[in-house]
């Protein structure tokens, strides 16, 4: 998958109670998920946020609660790609899941800066910073969790197995 | 290569003789659990792919807990899509409200006897690492993993590395499991686990109660850990032995850690070392031991969860609070965790107790934890919590601040006014 969009930059541990306040957690309506996301974190994300941006944030990105709600959230907003150094075990799960695309990368998340435009290559793993004129190579999916994307997510995979 | 707790677990669970870090493998399940908020997407995702009838209906633990009693329209409609669901399949584990077994998904599975020594269990709800006190392979997961394994019974894992956290001595007054994984949390932060399995072992084990075993496992996610797991002992069985079904005697011999167990690495806690601890927002890994920092008013304190909700702390709770009373402005809400903590403690004189210093007893619910009901903080309002996350605008506004503490603490605060120990009271 290729994107290309503007840096909206965050920084360590952004957690999911920000990314999505249980608050609204009563419905998983994702448009009005999305209308919600980054609100305790960042509460012009909604007016600023246009579709294909990229976040990049620090590490940890989207500890906390399982909530499937949080990647569905800022997918729904727009997002196309979050990379970070590293991120959180269940919002990785329910990232591939739910088919938020994400990058480990330390030094791009860390030299990125807010506001740049990126472009990404998810299958090389590469990002160009095209306003820094610098490019960065981040960490292949293992081959597995590839082939769970290449079934269109954890729901084609399974429908596969149970054949 | 030796092989953890957790590495063992998996292998048996994925029909290996043996895995390593770093392997993916496709596990069996023996337990799967949602909640209230995980469960309505699961359910959505498991009808949209038409998978038909749920791989065993004996397996799934549904509870509606987050959100329940019902707070709002929108979520009487989630639980009620629950509801249906199990009634649909058939759930032999589904909780109603109110009723016999029912509370907080992490307080009532260990008591209703559904975790063993050496099951795999998920659950679409991140504090589910909770029953690796019970020497169990326990992790959180979404939705969509719910769905799929709802339907096929197994799931994926990448084969964790370990951090071997070895406790000694015995801890001491007012100190508990909870100023035990503050403690760990504050030395190796949110993140210091990550991916990893933390695996407790060391003769400081036998000195701790189930209870504090369980809020341990249960906080083992706030440093990032995949799971935490206790190893089986006396205290252990006897426990098992009460709950589960037709009794429980010994744990399988194959889930003992190998003699060379490779560890990433280890820590060494002495309990007799660990002192009361909060930790100030928004981070659970900004930990202050209590007496170390000035005073602190705060608004309402909060003594329950699947952290903090078992008989052992509301009997903790009503030892500080006897005789006392909640301070002038103070709003103390205790949460029994379970129909049937809440019927023991009610037995017992705890909620007489508790009414009698001017806290409110509300029903067994997840809510005022993570912002949801029963206890939602307005802007600049700080909060003594005995739950497990303290991060922005978790419990309210985002300008409110939650301190993480232990139940004496807790209890303490809503006497004192602002944040101390029982000591200060004596």
């Amino acid at each position: 998958m290729h994107f290309k969009g503007k840096v909206i930059k965050y920084g360590a541990n952004v957690d999911t109670d920000v990314i999505i306040p249980a608050r609204y957690l009563n419905t998983s309506d994702v448009s009005e998920l999305a209308s919600h996301c980054m609100e305790d974190l960042d509460p012009d994300f909604k007016e600023k946020v246009r579709p294909g941006d990229i976040i990049v944030a620090g590490s940890n990105f989207g500890c906390g609660s399982s909530r499937e709600h949080a990647p569905v959230a800022i997918k729904g907003s727009g997002i196309s790609c979050v990379i970070a150094p590293s991120f959180a075990r269940i919002f990785y799960r329910n990232s591939i899941n739910t088919g938020l695309a994400i990058l480990e990368c330390a030094e791009a998340a860390e030299e990125i800066k807010d506001g740049d435009f990126i472009e990404i290559d998810t299958e090389e793993g590469k990002i160009s910073d095209i306003t820094s004129g610098k490019t960065y190579k981040a960490s292949a999916f293992p081959e597995f969790i590839s082939e769970i994307i290449g079934a269109d997510g954890l729901v084609g995979y399974t429908k596969a197995k149970l054949k | 290569m030796g092989m953890t707790m957790t590495q063992k677990i998996l292998a048996k669970h994925a029909g290996k003789k043996e895995c390593a870090p770093g392997d993916l493998i496709e596990a069996s399940l023996d337990v799967l659990l949602g909640n209230d908020i995980t469960t309505p997407p699961a359910i959505d995702i498991f009808e949209r792919s038409a998978f038909g009838e749920v791989f065993d209906k004996e397996k799934i633990v549904l509870v509606p807990d987050h959100f329940a009693p019902n707070k709002d329209i929108k979520s009487a409609q989630q639980c009620q899509k629950m509801r249906e669901f199990a009634k649909k399949q058939k759930i032999t584990h589904y909780y109603e409200q109110g009723q016999e077994g029912m509370g907080v998904e992490h307080v009532i599975l260990p008591e209703n006897g559904l975790v063993k020594p050496g099951d795999c269990i998920i659950g679409a709800d991140s504090h589910t690492c909770t029953y690796g006190a019970l020497g169990a392979f326990s992790t959180g997961v979404g939705s969509t993993d719910l769905a799929c394994a709802m339907a096929s019974g197994s799931t994926w894992f990448r084969v964790p590395d370990a951090i071997s956290v070895v406790l000694h001595g015995e801890a001491g007054p007012y100190v508990t499991g909870k100023d035990v994984i503050l403690y760990l949390i504050g030395k190796i932060g949110v993140d210091g686990a990550l991916y990893r399995s933390l695996e407790f072992s060391g003769e400081g084990v036998a000195k701790l109660s189930m209870a504090d075993r369980l809020t341990i496992c249960n906080m083992a996610i706030e440093c990032g850990a995949k799971n935490g797991i206790f190893p089986v002992d006396a205290i252990t069985i006897e426990y098992l032995n009460e709950r589960v079904p037709g009794g429980y005697q010994a744990a399988p011999e194959w889930i003992l850690p190998d003699e060379d167990a490779v560890y990433e690495k280890t820590i060494e806690i002495d309990l007799s070392s660990v002192r009361p601890m909060v930790a100030f927002p928004h981070l659970p890994s900004n930990t202050h031991e209590v007496g170390t920092f000035g005073k602190i008013q705060v608004d309402q304190v909060v003594i329950g969860s699947c952290t903090n909700g078992r008989i052992e702390d509301m009997r903790r709770a009503a030892a500080v609070l006897k005789g006392r009373k909640v301070a002038e402005g103070m709003r103390a809400i205790v949460l029994p965790g379970s129909q049937r903590v809440y019927k023991q403690a009610l037995k017992e004189g705890l909620l007489e107790v508790f009414v009698d210093a001017g806290c409110v007893v509300s029903a067994p619910t997840c809510g005022p934890c993570l912002g949801g009901h029963m206890g939602v903080l307005a802007k600049g309002e700080k909060c003594v919590s005995t739950t497990n996350r303290n991060f922005v605008g978790r419990m309210g506004h985002k300008e409110s601040e939650v301190y993480l503490a232990g139940v004496e603490v807790a209890a303490a605060t809503a006497v004192l006014g602002y944040i101390g120990s029982p000591e200060e009271l004596n």
